[in-house]
């Protein structure tokens, strides 16, 4: 008895408290620059495609939705030659995020991606790749890697000595 | 056996070891570099340091390098001890320092022992805050990649290359902090046994470029235990697929067979099996529409099968069970060989040699293992690649062990052992037609007509044992010859003779037995082998059954026949008139096989077979060795099957009947066994298809293989059932049983920690050593010790030259006479361009120069090739490149007009 009233007086003071729904879709929701939600692949300063096909966001994955397959241009530069997101089965973990080495694949704060067909939620690259540097701006694997891939020559990268010269005898 | 203590625990370990093997051997991991189980030790990396301590009350110990320590009795030493562990992060900080950030982009990345050994010394965090060195790369041809920069200077590409392989163009350049691995100018690597680079670089420096081509890492690979199929070696691989194509075959490990290494051709040449040529659709030809479902299929086949005489033709490439099957369809009397009857009879004599066992067949490890080897007429370095390299270990091991006897060195002390042996060899007579690479190593040489060829190993075996005959009409200087090799034989202790089949003598056959056999005493074991042209060779000719040859008089005789030949491109072998009338003379002519060849276009039912890596099947290599190869992935067209599954629904088809159908591949080695006695023991060849672990299969697919919901997902987001395997005890998914495979089934080498290849020690009895559970494949041939050998004795005549005519015989190319490895782009590239090759003397006769055009009319067929002039090939005889471009279906040992072409 007891129990009932104090349940009834609980929900009466409610009444009186600030309201945490909104009207949704008419407002819309606020989330945070590092909400986990749709996952994008970005690109670098240049407008190169960061994503150098590693796979390592695909092994982290924990329901194994990612699959691709890297390829390479004239200059050896990788990219992916496609890139796929089941996200019907993705968990927004953000797994993926973090086992990037490129910052190309990033989770973004937008969750509306409901379709009434689940084939429609299969996708491709075109349908990921953002002409943005996402979160993380300025940053160019290739400049910070030993390769020579087009974006700049041996020794010519952040951190690195001009190439030895293997004739010489000098220390 | 010593007693050594590890952290004060007692392990048993063998003598003449060094501690770095010893400890592996015991599962204490301690990392490392520099070393390698087939190279031995150098002490250039600095990173398996540990500590040894006087005795035990010694507390301060030293740190020692383990891989250039022995173990001795009552040793004391520490891995874990903290100054040791201190040392060893150090090592891996310094080789970090210049190591670029290129891990994503590094085709090493996830099978890399770099990484793996940096986990492993738990060295995270940079310290070092300077620039790093950067080098530029060089070009090394098609095959192999450099990017220097990845280096850490441990100098196994040159220790394997130069040392191991007998490269000559790979070295180490500049100095100090500079060091630089390649080659002197940009340029192709000469070297056949190049790709293994890609395997013996503990990083990225040295990456295999097709693989870049469709890049996977080795987590997202479905991998099978396979057998390369480009010679009659037959070394164990490992081929992995991705996205239903074949992307990259590995090294498996076969302490019997190849060890740690493959060539070129092996490694390289699996990518016929993607090719755009490969038969995709059943085919019945002359009608209104050619490409057939399954049902027409089928209803077409049970006609023919039920209504006709079939005689079918085996392949020398096709697996032991395709050949089998198709002599159950066609029945006994009906089945025939399909190789010349020259070939058919030499593979026969072989066959015969071998299966008495008087003599012990070779395996690549007794080749390498032993004292003397006598090669008599054979270029194994152009037919058998991997023999080649075993032969180089042979010599080089012999001295090694004299050296190791004298200066009482451990064996395994590379660098020392080295200096010591400075320009000493073992014992090596290379007898061939025209020379080979291996000449550079041989302590003796001698080149001739095969006829030549085989007097001379008569007067060896002559010289060995003075009961057999003496080689009549002799010149001196040939008994001087086979006295100063006879000498050296008789002192060795393992001798090894090695002979083949290419210079298409019967004589060289019998000679080399008659050396071997008088050499074989109770204290001296001596070994023969022979190589054979294809990967089946052995299989096929074990079988009872007449050459095609027979097949062709059979057709002329009789009317009707309808002729089923599987997986054999005929026009490759015999000459093309021979087969146009043959195939003009068949009712019917059915094929299977997985690429469009000319012998396909012939096909009136053309139907889709599998390649090695699609089906299951048996291969029996030169040594009579049975070695199982399993399905690597099941193929998206389910047109695609091994030919034994066609054969034996055909089977079922003509015999009417329902049953066995799901037959597995085993069942069909036991009716073989039955059957045919000198099979004996092949089923043993593959565990059971519905052999477990504790209740689970093996998985094809390392636990960490990604994707599989997305894989297939643009064809629809539901994902389809695994796929099932019948056939094997494997199975497609990355569930199953986890841990160390049987030895027999080891679809990749992992172990935790150990991502590189390097892991194979873990499977291994000891580092180097047999792989637990016993090396996998099955010896049908049986020592015999004892039993009184029964000697040749009737030999050739010496050679004599034909006025206007030539001995024509096959010139081979350890890359480019491979019928299915020419498929893949990069080994076409390497792939010289047809030639004859003819002595000085016949090249002034003809007034033609290298490079001139000759031609060559054999068999009713005229070939236009260029001059190559050999200063080792006596006159009248001519090698022409075998299996390039035009040359086709040539009869090798006949005799053939040349004239210069104006």
């Amino acid at each position: 008895m007891i129990s009932h009233v104090r349940t009834i007086w609980l929900t009466f003071l409610h009444l009186f408290t600030k309201k945490v729904t909104i009207e949704y879709p008419e407002e819309k929701v606020k989330l945070h620059p590092r909400w986990r939600g749709r996952i994008v692949l970005t690109k670098d300063p240049d407008g190169g495609e960061r994503c150098v096909g590693c796979y390592l966001c695909a092994a982290a994955c924990p329901v194994d939705c990612i699959a691709l397959q890297a390829t390479e241009d004239e200059n050896g530069r990788r990219y992916p030659e496609f890139f796929r997101i089941n996200f019907s089965r993705c968990i927004f973990c953000g797994f993926c995020e973090e086992a990037c080495p490129t910052y190309a694949i990033q989770l973004i704060p937008d969750f509306e991606m409901g379709e009434y067909n689940r084939q429609n939620l299969v996708f491709e690259k075109e349908d990921l790749l953002i002409n943005s540097e996402g979160k993380y701006p300025g940053y160019n694997f290739y400049k910070v890697a030993g390769i020579n891939a087009g974006v700049k020559g041996k020794g010519e990268g952040e951190q690195e000595e001009a190439p030895v010269d293997i004739h010489s005898l000098l220390p | 056996m010593p007693t050594i203590y590890i952290d004060n625990k007692p392990y048993e370990v063998k003598a003449g070891k060094n501690l770095l093997e010893a400890c592996l051997a015991q599962g204490v991991d301690i990392p490392y570099f520099c070393w390698h189980p087939s190279l031995g030790s150098v002490g250039a990396c600095r990173q398996c340091a540990v500590k040894l301590f006087k005795d035990e009350n010694d507390t301060q110990g030293r740190l020692v390098m383990s891989c250039l320590e022995g173990v001795r009795d009552g040793l004391r030493l520490s891995v874990n001890d903290k100054m040791a562990k201190a040392f060893r992060e150090q090592i891996i900080e310094w080789l970090m320092t210049n190591h670029p950030h290129d891990c994503p982009v590094c085709d090493e990345g996830g099978s890399c022992h770099l990484q793996d050994m940096t986990v492993m010394t738990g060295h995270d965090y940079r310290h070092y805050d300077f620039k790093k060195r950067t080098y530029r790369n060089q070009y090394l041809g098609p095959l192999i990649h450099h990017e220097m920069n990845r280096c850490i200077q441990c100098y196994r590409c040159v220790r394997y290359y130069k040392d191991y392989a007998g490269g000559e163009d790979l070295n180490v350049f500049a100095a100090n902090n500079k060091v630089y691995f390649g080659r002197e100018k940009d340029g192709v690597l000469e070297s056949p046994f190049s790709g293994n680079l890609a395997e013996v670089c503990p990083t990225g420096v040295f990456t295999d470029k097709t693989l870049k081509e469709h890049y996977t890492r080795k987590w997202d690979l479905t991998m099978a235990p396979s057998v390369c199929q480009h010679c009659s070696v037959g070394c164990n691989t490992i081929a992995g697929e991705r996205y239903g194509e074949l992307r990259v075959i590995l090294n498996r490990y076969n302490g019997e067979v190849n060890g740690y290494f493959l060539c070129d051709r092996g490694r390289f040449g699996y990518e016929f099996v993607n090719d755009e040529n490969r038969v995709k659709q059943p085919v019945i030809r002359n009608r209104t529409s050619e490409a057939v479902t399954e049902p027409e299929l089928t209803t077409y086949l049970q006609t023919a099968m039920y209504n006709s005489k079939l005689i079918g033709i085996g392949s020398p490439r096709a697996a032991v069970e395709t050949n089998f099957a198709l002599q159950q369809l066609v029945g006994p009397g009906n089945f025939y060989k399909g190789i010349s009857e020259d070939e058919a009879y030499l593979t026969n004599k072989v066959v015969r040699i071998l299966e008495t066992g008087t003599v012990h067949s070779a395996s690549l490890k007794d080749i390498e293992q032993s004292d003397a080897v006598l090669i008599l007429g054979e270029d194994i370095w152009n037919t058998a690649p991997m023999m080649a390299l075993a032969v180089r270990q042979s010599v080089k091991k012999t001295a090694y062990s004299h050296a190791a006897e004298q200066s009482k060195l451990p064996i395994w002390h590379d660098a020392a052992i080295q200096e010591f042996v400075q320009e000493e060899k073992g014992f090596l007579a290379n007898i061939t037609v025209a020379g080979s690479p291996l000449d550079g190593i041989a302590a003796y040489t001698a080149y001739g007509a095969p006829d030549n060829l085989a007097r001379l190993g008569f007067a060896i075996a002559h010289e060995l044992n003075t009961s057999l005959p003496v080689v009549s009409n002799v010149d001196d200087d040939l008994i001087n010859k086979a006295k100063s090799i006879a000498a050296v034989l008789l002192k060795a202790k393992k001798p090894v003779i090695v002979s083949g089949i290419s210079c298409y003598s019967e004589g060289v056959i019998e000679a080399a037995f008659n050396i071997a056999a008088s050499l074989n005493t109770a204290e001296r074991k001596a070994a023969i082998c022979y190589a054979l042209p294809a990967c089946n060779s052995m299989g096929l000719g074990m079988m009872n059954a007449p050459s095609f040859d027979h097949a062709v008089t059979r057709l002329q005789r009789e009317q009707d026949m309808t002729v089923v030949i599987v997986e054999n491109d005929l026009y490759r072998d015999i000459s093309s008139s021979v087969l146009d009338t043959f195939f003009s003379k068949a009712a019917n002519i059915i094929v299977l096989d997985s690429l469009h060849n000319r012998t396909t276009e012939k096909a009136n039912v053309l139907i889709p077979a599998a390649t090695f890596a699609e089906g299951d099947g048996t291969m029996v290599n030169y040594e009579g060795r049975a070695q199982r190869f399993f399905q690597v992935f099941m193929p998206a067209n389910p047109f695609i099957r091994e030919s034994w599954k066609w054969l034996k629904e055909m089977n079922l088809y003509k015999t009417q009947g329902s049953n066995g159908h799901n037959q597995p591949p085993e069942e069909l080695l036991e009716k073989l066994e039955s059957t045919s006695h000198q099979f004996e023991g092949i089923s043993k060849v593959t565990p059971p298809h519905d052999f477990t672990i504790h209740g689970e299969r093996i998985p094809r697919e390392p636990h960490r293989y990604s994707g599989r919901t997305a894989m297939l997902a643009n064809l629809n987001v539901s994902e389809p059932k695994p796929m099932q395997d019948n056939d094997s005890p494997l199975s497609f998914t990355m569930e199953g049983f986890k841990g160390i495979q049987p030895s027999i089934a080891i679809p990749f080498f992992w172990s935790p920690g150990w991502n590189s290849v390097q892991s194979v020690t873990k499977y291994q009895e000891e580092p180097g050593g047999h792989l637990r559970g016993g090396d996998p494949g099955v010896k049908l041939f049986h020592d015999r010790q004892g039993s009184e050998p029964s000697f040749f004795k009737g030999m050739p005549e010496s050679f004599a030259e034909r006025p206007e005519k030539w001995l024509v015989l096959p010139q081979y190319h350890v890359l480019g006479s491979g019928e299915l490895s020419i498929y893949t782009k990069a080994l076409e590239e390497l792939t010289p361009s047809p030639s004859v090759s003819l002595s000085q003397q016949d090249a002034n006769r003809l007034n033609v120069q290298n490079g001139d055009m000759l031609q060559v009319n054999a068999d009713a067929k005229k070939y236009l090739l260029a001059v190559t002039i050999n200063k080792n090939l006596c006159n009248g005889v001519v090698l022409v490149s075998a299996g390039l471009g035009e040359v086709e279906g040539m009869s090798w040992g006949s005799w053939v007009k040349v004239s210069r072409c104006e």
